[in-house]
C-alpha cells in the first residue's frame, strides 16, 4: 500500500509539472503582467509538486526501513540484518532512490522559488519556474519510464541481497544527499537563466535574486565533493584522496562551473557586467551535473561508481541531455545578441581579476572535461586509453597555478579601475613569501615541481586571502567578506596539504609477526595481536596496533580486513590516527605467507603529513560559503524591511 | 557580431557532435576483455619455482627453445579452468606442447585439480602474486598464450577454451612454428 501510495504520488506530481510548464508557458504569450486565469495557477502547482515529491521519497524511505521484500527495490538493495542507518541510507545508496532524491531536490527547489521569490518581473518568474517543470518533468518521465523504485516484486523473497559492502558505511548516509543538494540545486541557476533569456531579463537584480541558489548549491557540492574524496580515501583502503575517476570528475566540472558562477554573478550584481557570460555559465553548471549522471549512469565509462548499467537508462538521459543542453544552448545562441553588453572596467580592476578568474576556472573544467571524454573519442578509433594523473596533474596546474596568484591580490583590487601603486607593498610581500618557501623547500628537500607549486601557492595564497583584513574593522567588515577571506584561506589549507601530502608521504608494506615494530615517518607501530571479530552482517580480522608519535605514550588503533556475507565480499576498513599535522594510515591485508615461525600478517601503514588538511580546507572552504549566503539573505531581509517601512510612510503622506 | 554569433553557433554545433559520440558508443558492444599489449613481443624474463612435484618449473629460457609452445594461465580455485580441461587434453593429445602457470594456488590444492581434471603440462610455474601474469598482459584465469619457438608471444586467447577455440589454437601453433 506504501509503495502505490508512493508512485501515486509521483504521478501526480508528474502532472503538476505538465501543469505547471503549460500554465508558464501561457503566462509569456498573454500580454500584461499575469494574463488569463491559468497563470495564477504557477507557484501552487510548483509548491504542491514539492510537497507531493518529498512525500513519495519518504513513502520510499519508509519502505527501506520495514524492509518490506515485496518491493523490488528494497529486496534488490537491502538486508534485514543490516544497521539502522544503512536501511536509511539503502534508499538512496541505489540507482532508483537516488534519481527520485534528484527529483524530489528539483521539485523542492522549484517550490521554494515559487513561494520565496517576488522580487523578479513575474513574467521571468513564470519563466523560470516553466523551465523547471520542463526540466522536472523529464525526470518524472525517466523514473517511471525505467526506473520505478516502487515496482513489486512477486512472490516477495524471504530476504533481502543486501547492499555494496563498500556502501555501508556511514559515509553513504551523507555523501550522495550533500551532492545531489549541490547537482540539482543548479537546476535553480539553469531555470533563472533560461528564464532571464526568455524575458531578456539579465539584470543585477537577477543576479542578486540568483546569487543565493547559486551560493547554497555550490556550498552543498563543496561539501559533497570533500566528504566523498574522505570516504574514498578511509574506505576503499588506498590512501589516495583523488584519483581523476571520471565519476570524481564528473563532480569537479559542476563545481567547477559553479565556482566560476559564483564569481561572475557577484560582478553581475555589483557592476552589471559580464551579462551574457553569466548566462551561460548558469546554463553550463547544471549541464555539466546531467553530464556527469550521464557519464556515470549509462556506464559508457568504466568508473568504481558505475552502479546501473543499463544501455536503455543511458539512452533516456542522453535524450533528456540533449534535449535540456542542447535547447538552452539553442536558445542562448539566439538570444544571446540581443542581451546588451554592460558596463566596461579597465583590465587592472577587481573585474578583471574576476574575469581572469573565470577564464581560467573554464579552461580547468575544459580540461577535465577533454580528458574524462577522451577515453570514449579515441575508443571510437578502436584504441584504448585511460587518462590520469600525467594527463591532468600538469595541464591542469597550467591554468591553476596564475589563477592562484590572481586568487592571492585580486580580492584588493578595486572595481571598475585601479592602480599598481596601491596594491604593490600586498603583491611584494606574497611574491617574496612564495619565492621564499619555494626556495627553501626545495634545498631541504628533493621533491616533485607540481607539489612544490603547490606547498608555495599554498602559502602565497594562505597570506593573500588574510590581507584584505589589514586596516579593517573587524567587526563592521559585512559577513559576506568574511566569507571570501575564508572560503580563500580554505583553497590555500587544502593546497598545502595536497603538496605536502604528495611529497612527503611516507609508506610501508611489512609482514609483521606479533610483537613486530615498525617504524613508519614520526610512528613506531608495534602489532600487539590479532583476532577475529564479529559485526552484525559480517566478520572480520582486527589487528591491535600500538603507534606512538616520535617516543610518545602509545595509541590504540584497530584496522580491520571485513568479510560480508550479504553479499560476500571483503572491505578493508583502515584505521586512522589524526594529528594536527597529519595521518596515520593503517590497513591489514590477509596472512602473509609463512616462512617456518610464527605467522605473519600483511601492514600496510603510511605517514601523511597534513593530508588532513586537505578535507579542513574543504570544509573552510564550505564555511567561506555559508557566511557570505547568511550575509546576503540577512542583507536582503534588512533592505525589504527598509523598502517595506519607506513605501508605509509614502503611503502615509500619500494620504 | 557575425564572429560572436559564429562562436555562439559552433558551442552548439560541439554540443551535438558530443551527444552524437555518446550515442553512438552508447549502441557499441561493451568489451569486456583486455587484450595483452606484449602480442607480438617476446616474453619478458622470469623464472617461477615449481608447484607440484611431478613436473618441473618454469623459466623464459623454458619458452625459447625452438619449439612453439601453449602457455596456459590457470588456478584450481577458477571454475572456467576445470571447464576447458578437456580440451586442453585434446590440444595436448593433437600434439601441442603445453606449459602452465598456477596463479595464487596453494601446492595441494593445484595437485587435487590435476589428479581431478588431467595434467596436460610439462612444465608448471608457481606465480604466488600474478607477477609473471601481470608481465605478460593478461587479466585474468584462464587465459591461455601461443608462444613461438622464440619465445615470442603469438597469440593471446582470453578465457575458456570452448571446442571451437581448439582447431583455431592449432592453426596459431602452426602459424607460429611456420614463421
Amino acid at each position: 500500500m506504501i509503495s502505490e501510495l508512493g508512485l501515486a504520488a509521483l504521478w501526480l506530481a508528474t502532472a503538476l509539472a505538465g501543469l505547471q510548464l503549460f500554465a508558464g508557458v501561457m503566462g509569456q504569450r498573454a500580454d500584461g503582467v499575469a494574463g488569463g486565469a491559468i497563470t495564477a495557477l504557477v507557484r501552487p502547482a510548483a509548491a504542491l509538486q514539492a510537497l507531493l515529491c518529498v512525500l513519495s521519497f519518504g513513502l520510499l524511505v519508509v519502505l527501506f526501513l520495514q524492509t518490506d521484500l515485496s518491493v523490488a527495490l528494497v529486496a534488490n538493495n537491502s538486508h534485514s540484518a543490516k544497521p539502522f542507518i544503512f536501511k536509511l541510507a539503502g534508499a538512496w545508496g541505489n540507482h532508483e532512490g537516488s534519481m527520485l532524491l534528484w527529483v524530489t531536490v528539483m521539485a523542492l527547489a522549484g517550490g521554494l522559488i515559487a513561494l520565496l521569490e517576488r522580487r523578479l518581473p513575474e513574467k521571468t518568474i513564470l519563466a523560470t519556474l516553466a523551465a523547471q517543470a520542463f526540466l522536472c518533468l523529464g525526470f518524472y518521465f525517466f523514473i517511471l519510464a525505467s526506473s520505478n523504485p516502487f515496482e513489486r516484486l512477486v512472490p516477495a523473497p524471504v530476504e533481502g541481497a543486501g547492499m555494496n559492502p563498500l556502501l555501508q558505511d556511514i559515509g553513504v548516509a551523507i555523501h550522495p544527499p550533500m551532492l545531489y543538494l549541490g547537482y540539482v540545486g543548479l537546476s535553480v541557476a539553469f531555470s533563472f537563466a533560461v528564464g532571464a533569456l526568455v524575458t531578456r531579463q539579465v539584470t543585477p537584480d537577477f543576479a542578486r535574486i540568483m546569487r543565493p541558489w547559486v551560493l547554497s548549491a555550490w556550498i552543498f557540492l563543496t561539501l559533497g565533493i570533500t566528504a566523498g574524496s574522505y570516504w574514498a580515501y578511509y574506505e576503499l583502503g588506498w590512501g589516495g584522496w583523488w584519483f581523476w575517476d571520471p565519476t570524481e570528475n564528473a563532480s569537479l566540472m559542476p563545481w567547477l562551473a559553479a565556482t566560476a558562477l559564483l564569481h561572475s554573478v557577484s560582478v553581475l550584481a555589483s557592476r552589471d557586467a559580464l551579462r551574457t557570460w553569466t548566462v551561460l555559465l548558469g546554463v553550463v553548471a547544471f549541464s555539466m551535473s546531467m553530464l556527469g549522471t550521464f557519464l556515470v549512469r549509462s556506464g559508457i565509462l568504466t568508473s568504481v561508481h558505475a552502479f546501473a548499467v543499463d544501455p536503455e537508462r543511458g539512452s533516456i538521459i542522453l535524450f533528456l541531455l540533449a534535449l535540456y543542453i542542447g535547447g538552452a544552448l539553442v536558445l542562448f545562441a539566439l538570444r544571446a545578441n540581443t542581451i546588451s553588453e554592460g558596463e566596461r572596467f579597465s583590465a587592472f580592476s577587481r573585474e578583471g581579476a574576476l574575469v581572469f578568474n573565470n577564464v581560467a576556472l573554464s579552461a580547468l573544467l575544459g580540461i577535465v572535461l577533454l580528458g574524462t571524454l577522451y577515453p570514449l573519442l579515441t575508443e571510437a578509433f578502436d584504441v584504448k586509453v585511460s587518462v590520469g594523473p600525467p594527463y591532468f596533474n600538469p595541464v591542469g596546474a597550467v591554468f591553476l597555478m596564475p589563477m592562484l596568484a590572481i586568487l592571492a591580490v585580486g580580492p584588493m583590487l578595486r572595481w571598475r579601475r585601479d592602480t599598481f601603486a596601491r596594491v604593490k607593498w600586498p603583491v611584494v610581500t606574497v611574491t617574496v613569501a612564495g619565492l621564499l618557501v619555494l626556495v627553501g623547500v626545495s634545498i631541504v628537500a628533493d621533491i616533485g615541481l607540481l607539489p612544490l607549486l603547490g606547498i608555495a601557492m599554498g602559502i602565497v595564497v594562505g597570506i593573500g586571502s588574510v590581507l584584505p583584513l589589514l586596516g579593517r574593522s573587524m567587526r563592521r567588515l559585512p559577513l559576506a567578506t568574511w566569507g571570501m577571506v575564508v572560503a580563500h584561506l580554505g583553497v590555500a589549507v587544502s593546497l598545502f596539504g595536497m603538496g605536502t601530502d604528495t611529497a612527503f608521504t611516507t609508506e610501508k608494506l611489512v609482514a609483521a609477526r606479533v610483537g613486530d615494530t615498525t617504524q613508519v615517518g614520526p610512528y613506531q607501530v608495534t602489532l600487539d595481536a590479532v583476532y577475529p571479530v564479529a559485526g552484525p552482517n559480517w566478520v572480520s580480522l582486527e589487528a591491535n596496533l600500538a603507534a606512538s608519535y616520535q617516543g610518545g605514550s602509545p595509541t590504540k588503533i584497530a584496522p580491520q580486513s571485513r568479510s560480508f556475507w550479504a553479499p560476500p565480499q571483503q572491505t578493508s576498513e583502515s584505521a586512522l590516527l589524526t594529528r594536527w599535522n597529519g595521518q596515520l594510515y593503517a590497513v591489514i591485508g590477509g596472512e602473509a605467507p609463512s616462512d617456518g615461525g610464527a605467522d605473519r600478517w600483511q601492514l600496510r601503514l603510511w605517514w601523511k603529513p597534513f593530508v588532513n588538511w586537505i578535507w579542513y580546507g574543504g570544509a573552510l572552504i564550505a564555511l567561506g560559503g555559508l557566511l557570505s549566503l547568511i550575509g546576503r539573505i540577512a542583507n536582503d531581509l534588512k533592505r525589504r524591511a527598509a523598502k517595506a517601512r519607506g513605501d508605509a510612510r509614502r503611503e502615509e503622506i500619500a494620504a | 557580431m557575425i564572429r560572436y554569433r559564429l562562436f555562439l553557433w559552433a558551442l552548439v554545433a560541439m554540443a551535438a557532435a558530443v551527444f552524437g559520440l555518446f550515442a553512438w558508443q552508447l549502441n557499441q558492444p561493451k568489451d569486456e576483455f583486455v587484450a595483452s599489449a606484449m602480442i607480438g613481443k617476446p616474453i619478458p624474463p622470469f623464472a617461477l619455482p615449481p608447484i607440484v612435484s611431478d613436473r618441473p618449473g618454469l623459466a623464459s629460457a623454458d619458452l625459447a627453445d625452438g619449439q612453439p609452445k601453449l602457455l596456459n594461465v590457470f588456478a584450481s580455485w577458477c571454475v572456467p579452468c576445470i571447464a576447458e580441461a578437456p580440451n586442453l587434453a585434446r590440444l595436448e593429445a593433437s600434439g601441442a606442447n603445453l606449459v602452465g602457470i598456477a596463479i595464487r594456488d596453494r601446492p595441494q590444492d593445484t595437485a587435487l585439480f590435476l589428479a581431478n581434471h588431467g595434467n596436460p603440462f610439462s612444465r608448471i610455474g608457481r606465480d604466488d602474486i600474478s607477477a609473471v601474469q601481470l608481465s605478460l598482459g593478461s587479466s585474468g584465469v584462464p587465459e591461455t598464450f601461443v608462444v613461438d619457438g622464440q619465445g615470442v608471444i603469438r597469440y593471446q586467447h582470453i578465457g575458456d577454451i570452448r571446442d571451437s577455440d581448439v582447431p583455431v589454437l592449432l592453426q596459431k601453433l602452426r602459424e607460429a612454428s611456420g614463421s
